[in-house]
């Protein structure tokens, strides 16, 4: 004991760190702050301290070139001892990372704490979390499979629609002229220096305002804030009613920050490393790729969106939304802080968060896109077959070698880019699904060269028996009349 | 010294000191920057597109499209697999071809050709394009992107360059800068 505290008094007496760190970890925080609803912010810096750990590990191992990447990968998943798990602790830290990153954000919003003296805070967060989407982008490139290969495709796509500068911006993505083994070096670099680097400081910046201003006291409905009192009244609430961080408030932040821990490493063993899917072979071109589960939203959004509306919407939506968010706290850094007098902003969480929700939950199946193998894999109903003329299940056969199935569903499977058809006949008289099939339109591809007349008098005939037992088929009433 | 009007030689050295070092860091700045733009100075250099046969005429029936695969002129050995390029050749008939690039014309996914239909589809977003390229539905644009081609010695070659993306590509840019003709369609280099 004695050799320790000479130790640390021959320390203390060069480096001086005593008093500023204890002063830190005393100061006064408004007694409400020691709240479950406070925590969110430690434990987002808890999960980054993991990543940076698992990172750090996984760089022993992970050989960051094209040709070598996935190798390595599948090296870390089946012959490094626990190397899958350091591997899903990565990767399911990430995602809890972005989650809690966003719960921090909403809590913050809902809270009012943007408001003075705090905008620096709230920028700075913004920033963070530009930062984290940017680690969580950059990472999922690194997991050098096929999902990331067309994922870069995607990103340079969307670089490449810039005006003026588009074009050089994606050689400037991409490390040259297509997604190579440049492209893997330099989001290596960013994954693993440039984000990091930029994530540490901004950090570090956003612990120094937060000890300098205080925490958020918790928002009374009625208390409002004003630039010239706030600090004033902070200081005597703190004075009055507060408490040393350190112990009574950070109980709490240390208590879920372990859990959170702990759910991480929970899902880890559970459900795995995330990937690598195949290997970044563009010829094997049998692939759906799909982003990962944080950009899926945006994956919908792109299939969504009108043909015209996307350029703009894909390069001004964004400065749009983060000149809102940088803006907000100017905009309204005064008044009232309480979500319950704060409708606008409650309902703005509420939208934002069901639509977020709705686009990843389209996004988990995808109806937009085709289903590939519909046409080979799914059958026709039986149901929808028996007692059905020669003919009409010649045209069933159609149905199916066309690839008509990518796009229609019968009986609930095959794809839904394209109406289901197990009505069909309802919707359209014959006349109509013939010019239907031969011309296209609205969106549906035209048939007419690849068809035979026969082959599209037979498949006419079978959608003609789409229709449920005792309604009538659709007709056209001026042929009646004859 | 003593200072006069605010005046002193220590300051003065100061002054010239962040004045010397701002020179420095600009001269620094030149080789550095132009290090980074290297991926895109280097399109600048001739040979970065260049005409690469795709194998004997044979090997493309007459009335099909068939998948074809290329390895990229510039490609290195920490390329690994992502530089076998692939793309679709289809033979109208005689040495008339069109030859598109695997990318959908919306974001880039690997177009999928489907003979019994005539149809490429994306797995993406849902692009579906005809038999000749041209856009059927979804959110595509325009048609799939065409590379250059010609018949050589019995081969069918094309011109390789650049990953084709919606926007206009840089090297197309240069050649209009540097007033060559410009292609009629919009190529894939």
């Amino acid at each position: 004991m004695r050799l320790i505290k000479r130790v640390g008094n021959w320390l203390e007496m060069r480096v001086q760190l005593a008093t500023p760190i204890r002063e830190t970890m005393e100061h006064r925080v408004p007694r409400e702050t020691a709240s479950w609803f406070y925590v969110f912010g430690s434990a987002a810096l808890t999960v980054f301290v993991l990543q940076l750990v698992t990172g750090i590990l996984l760089a022993l191992v992970y050989v960051p070139s094209g040709a070598e990447a996935w190798t390595s990968l599948q090296v870390l998943n089946h012959q490094i001892s626990l190397g899958w798990f350091i591997r899903a602790l990565h990767g399911w830290g990430s995602n809890f990372m972005l989650a809690i990153v966003l719960i921090h954000m909403v809590q913050v919003f809902l809270f009012g704490a943007y408001k003075f003296p705090r905008e620096l805070t709230w920028i700075v967060g913004v920033l963070l979390l530009l930062l984290t989407l940017g680690m969580a982008f950059t990472g999922q490139v690194l997991r050098f499979d096929q999902d990331a290969y067309w994922g870069l495709g995607i990103g340079a796509s969307i670089s490449s629609r810039i005006p003026l500068l588009g074009p050089w911006i994606v050689n400037l993505l991409l490390g040259g002229p297509i997604i190579a083994g440049p492209t893997l070096s330099r989001f290596f670099a960013l994954h693993v220096f440039v984000i990091p680097g930029a994530l540490i400081a901004f950090v570090g910046l956003h612990l120094l305002l937060v000890l300098k201003l205080g925490i958020n006291e918790w928002p009374m409905p009625g208390r409002l804030v004003r630039r010239a009192t706030y600090l004033k009244e902070y200081h005597e609430l703190t004075q009055k009613d507060g408490v040393p961080f350190v112990p009574d408030a950070i109980g709490k932040d240390l208590v879920f920050s372990s859990l959170i821990l702990l759910a991480v490493a929970a899902c880890a063993v559970a459900f795995g490393p995330f990937g690598p899917s195949g290997q970044p072979d563009p010829t094997i071109i049998q692939t759906v790729p799909r982003p990962d589960y944080f950009f899926l939203w945006l994956y919908a959004v792109l299939s969504l969106l009108p043909p015209s509306m996307e350029t703009p919407a894909l390069l001004i939506g964004p400065v749009i939304i983060l000149l809102v968010l940088l803006a907000l706290p100017f905009v309204s850094g005064e008044g009232e802080k309480s979500w319950k007098r704060r409708p606008i902003a409650v309902l703005t969480i509420l939208l934002l968060a069901v639509a977020l929700g709705t686009f990843t939950h389209l996004a988990g199946n995808a109806p937009w896109s085709p289903v590939m193998n519909a046409w080979s894999k799914d059958p026709i109903p039986a149901e929808y077959l028996s007692g059905r003329t020669a003919k009409e299940r010649q045209g069933a056969l159609v149905f199916q070698a066309k690839q008509c199935h990518n796009c229609h569903a019968l009986g609930g499977i095959g794809g839904q880019r394209g109406p289901a058809l197990d009505d069909v006949a309802l919707q359209l008289t014959q006349d109509q699904l013939v010019r239907q099939v031969i011309l296209g339109g609205g969106n549906m591809p035209a048939y007419g060269k690849n068809l035979s007349p026969a082959q599209t008098a037979a498949l006419v005939a079978f959608l003609e028996t789409l229709h449920p037992a005792g309604q009538a088929p659709a007709r056209d009433a001026s042929r009646a009349v004859q | 010294m003593t200072p006069l009007h605010g005046f002193s030689r220590r300051g003065a050295l100061t002054k010239l000191g962040l004045i010397f070092n701002g020179a420095v860091g600009g001269i620094l700045a030149v080789p550095i920057v132009r290090y980074l733009l290297s991926p895109v100075i280097r399109e600048r250099r001739p040979g970065s597109e260049s005409w690469l046969s795709l194998g004997a005429l044979g090997q493309f029936p007459e009335g099909q499209t068939r998948l074809a695969t290329y390895r990229h002129p510039l490609a290195s050995q920490a390329d690994g697999e992502t530089a076998n390029i692939p793309c679709w050749v289809r033979r109208l008939d005689g040495e008339k071809f069109q030859v598109f690039a695997i990318n959908c014309a919306h974001l880039g996914c690997p177009v999928r050709w489907f003979p019994q239909s005539g149809l490429f589809m994306c797995p993406c977003h849902g692009g579906v394009y005809y038999e000749d390229g041209s856009r059927a539905s979804g959110p595509p644009e325009r048609g799939l992107f065409e590379y250059r081609y010609k018949v050589e010695h019995g081969d069918l070659a094309i011109q390789v360059g650049e990953m084709p993306t919606p926007g206009v590509t840089a090297s197309s840019l240069i050649n209009i800068s540097l007033k060559r003709t410009p292609p009629k369609k919009t190529p894939c280099v």
